[in-house]
């Protein structure tokens, strides 16, 4: 009998002409990863009951009163053995695949680099902009650990940040975000189609696209649509575009700009979409980036944003303590923050009224079939496909 | 050229959190973890040879699954291996027990011994 819910081998990923090349230790080591990320989501759980039976009582103990505050439950949470054993085995494990990723694509920079001048050259849907300035949010920290985070060239014309994204966010998320990564864009899509059946975009911008990998079910399931991705990496950028061309999606103009301040007219958008993308902005960025969105989008048009699960009143300090634990010891920083502003507030802070604010859950479609969207998991916090969606359609 | 051996292993910007009161045990978990992933690749590997063995008829996994050492000789060489294996990994354990039963002054009182010899 099979053990139940193993991660798919890494080798079940999508093959596309820029995924990097790699070798049977590679793949077994990024198998290894997936294996230990998922024991780890079990680990996981003991932090809850070593919370519940010894830090709690401990604290009540001595204090005589609950634990009040995250702040509290942090410092009283971090002398425990069992937390103390998963955060360090964790965080070695994130270390790990940042230097698995990075010692398979570095060895091959310049074969990758060839590979996608050799699809980007002379093309007019990719355009980098060499004085387009990385957003300091972004310079101040390297998210998930990446060393060098998505902007830095190692050799001229470097696609390695998002080659090692590519590879290593199927190690990462235990696969659950499908063959090609794009569980996220794919369940946005479906949503979109299900919910607007005569939704028939002309224009629509994806922001913070990174290797593209979100935008392309959009401009698969329409491929009339004129569609713009933008994103301040240039690696990420030149590796999107190569990427998309191979899989075939020709309606992609790749963008190197700013979402906080793009070169697009007013009311040029029937659909302004995002993935992922708010939590790894910053505090007065993300206020400017929303207000560009309803600028840009026309009347009538819609705009949706994939993020992390919100906070809610009911959930309990353990619950978001542990919420946060990525964000901090992931090095996503501003994810911590953001949980402070309510979309809604953020959303009418840009223009958008409130009347026309919408909230759904969403899940990764994901096109494996063994096992990996099995429902009796525990939810991993920070990695799990599980999504928070707001938006609105302007009016 | 990069250095890619170098560069693969890089730090992330930010300073990085440690969740045991001593750094080392961290430092130390960090090496094993590394040291037990190789261990899967390796025995990754191993499997591949194995099936890729059975697959041109060379060995089976049955053969290999139900292999017992043939002869004396045989199997002192295998117990060897892991005896060896063993003191090996558990090295410090054994010399932290070696200086319970002598306790040893420290190379920098040895060094002072030395100047006076």
């Amino acid at each position: 009998m099979a053990a139940k819910n193993l991660p798919p081998v890494w080798n079940k990923i999508a093959k596309h002409a820029m995924m990097p090349e790699t070798n049977h230790d590679e793949r077994a080591r990024y198998n290894f990863l997936a294996s230990l990320n998922k024991h780890l989501a079990h680990v996981s759980q003991g932090n809850k009951m070593a919370y519940e039976k010894r830090v709690e009582p401990a604290f009540k103990a001595k204090n005589g009163r609950d634990i009040a505050s995250v702040e509290e439950l942090q410092e009283a949470i971090s002398k425990d053995a069992h937390y103390q054993i998963w955060s360090s085995l964790r965080r070695s494990t994130m270390e790990m695949r940042q230097q698995a990723g990075r010692s398979i694509v570095l060895r091959q920079a310049e074969e990758l680099r060839d590979k996608a001048e050799e699809f980007n050259k002379g093309k007019s849907t990719l355009v980098l902009d060499p004085n387009c300035k990385v957003p300091e949010y972004l310079l101040a920290v390297d998210n998930h650990l990446m060393p060098g985070s998505y902007h830095t060239e190692l050799i001229e014309g470097d696609v390695t940040p998002a080659a090692n994204y590519d590879s290593g966010i199927f190690v990462t998320t235990a696969g659950l975000l499908g063959r090609y990564n794009d569980g996220g864009g794919k369940a946005i899509t479906s949503w979109v189609k299900k919910t607007y059946p005569d939704f028939a975009p002309k224009r629509i911008l994806d922001i913070g696209c990174g290797m593209g990998h979100n935008v392309l079910p959009i401009a698969k399931a329409f491929p009339n649509a004129e569609v713009i991705a933008i994103d301040t990496g240039a690696p990420m950028l030149r590796y999107a575009h190569a990427r998309a061309l191979d899989l075939g999606i020709t309606n992609v103009t790749f963008m190197q700009m700013d979402a906080a301040k793009t070169i697009f007219e007013n009311e040029s958008f029937d659909w302004i979409q995002s993935t992922m993308f708010f939590h790894e902005t910053g505090g007065k960025s993300i206020y400017t980036i929303m207000e560009e969105v309803y600028r840009l989008l026309k009347p009538g048009g819609l705009t949706l944003h994939i993020e992390q699960p919100q906070y809610t009143e009911d959930m309990s300090l353990f619950e978001k303590f542990i919420r946060d634990w990525d964000a901090l010891n992931n090095s996503e920083p501003y994810w911590s923050k953001m949980h402070d502003i309510e979309p809604i507030d953020l959303m009418q802070a840009s223009g958008f009224r409130k009347e026309d604010f919408m909230q759904i859950g969403a899940k990764a479609e994901n096109d494996l079939d063994d096992g990996t969207q099995k429902a009796d998991e525990p939810e991993d916090h920070g990695r799990s496909p599980i999504w928070n969606v707001f938006g609105a359609i302007k009016n | 050229m990069i250095d890619h051996i170098k560069l693969a292993s890089s730090k992330s910007k930010g300073k990085r959190p440690y969740f045991h009161e001593d750094p080392a045990v961290e430092r130390v978990l960090n090496i094993t973890m590394a040291i037990a992933g190789e261990l899967a690749v390796m025995r990754e590997r191993m499997d591949t040879i194995e099936r890729l063995l059975e697959k041109k008829g060379l060995v089976s996994q049955e053969e290999i699954d139900n292999y017992v050492p043939e002869s004396k000789e045989e199997e002192t060489q295998r117990q060897e291996w892991h005896s060896e294996y063993i003191s090996r990994v558990l090295r410090i354990v054994q010399q932290e027990m070696e200086e319970l039963e002598n306790p040893d002054k420290s190379i920098a009182d040895i060094a002072n011994d030395i100047d006076k010899m």
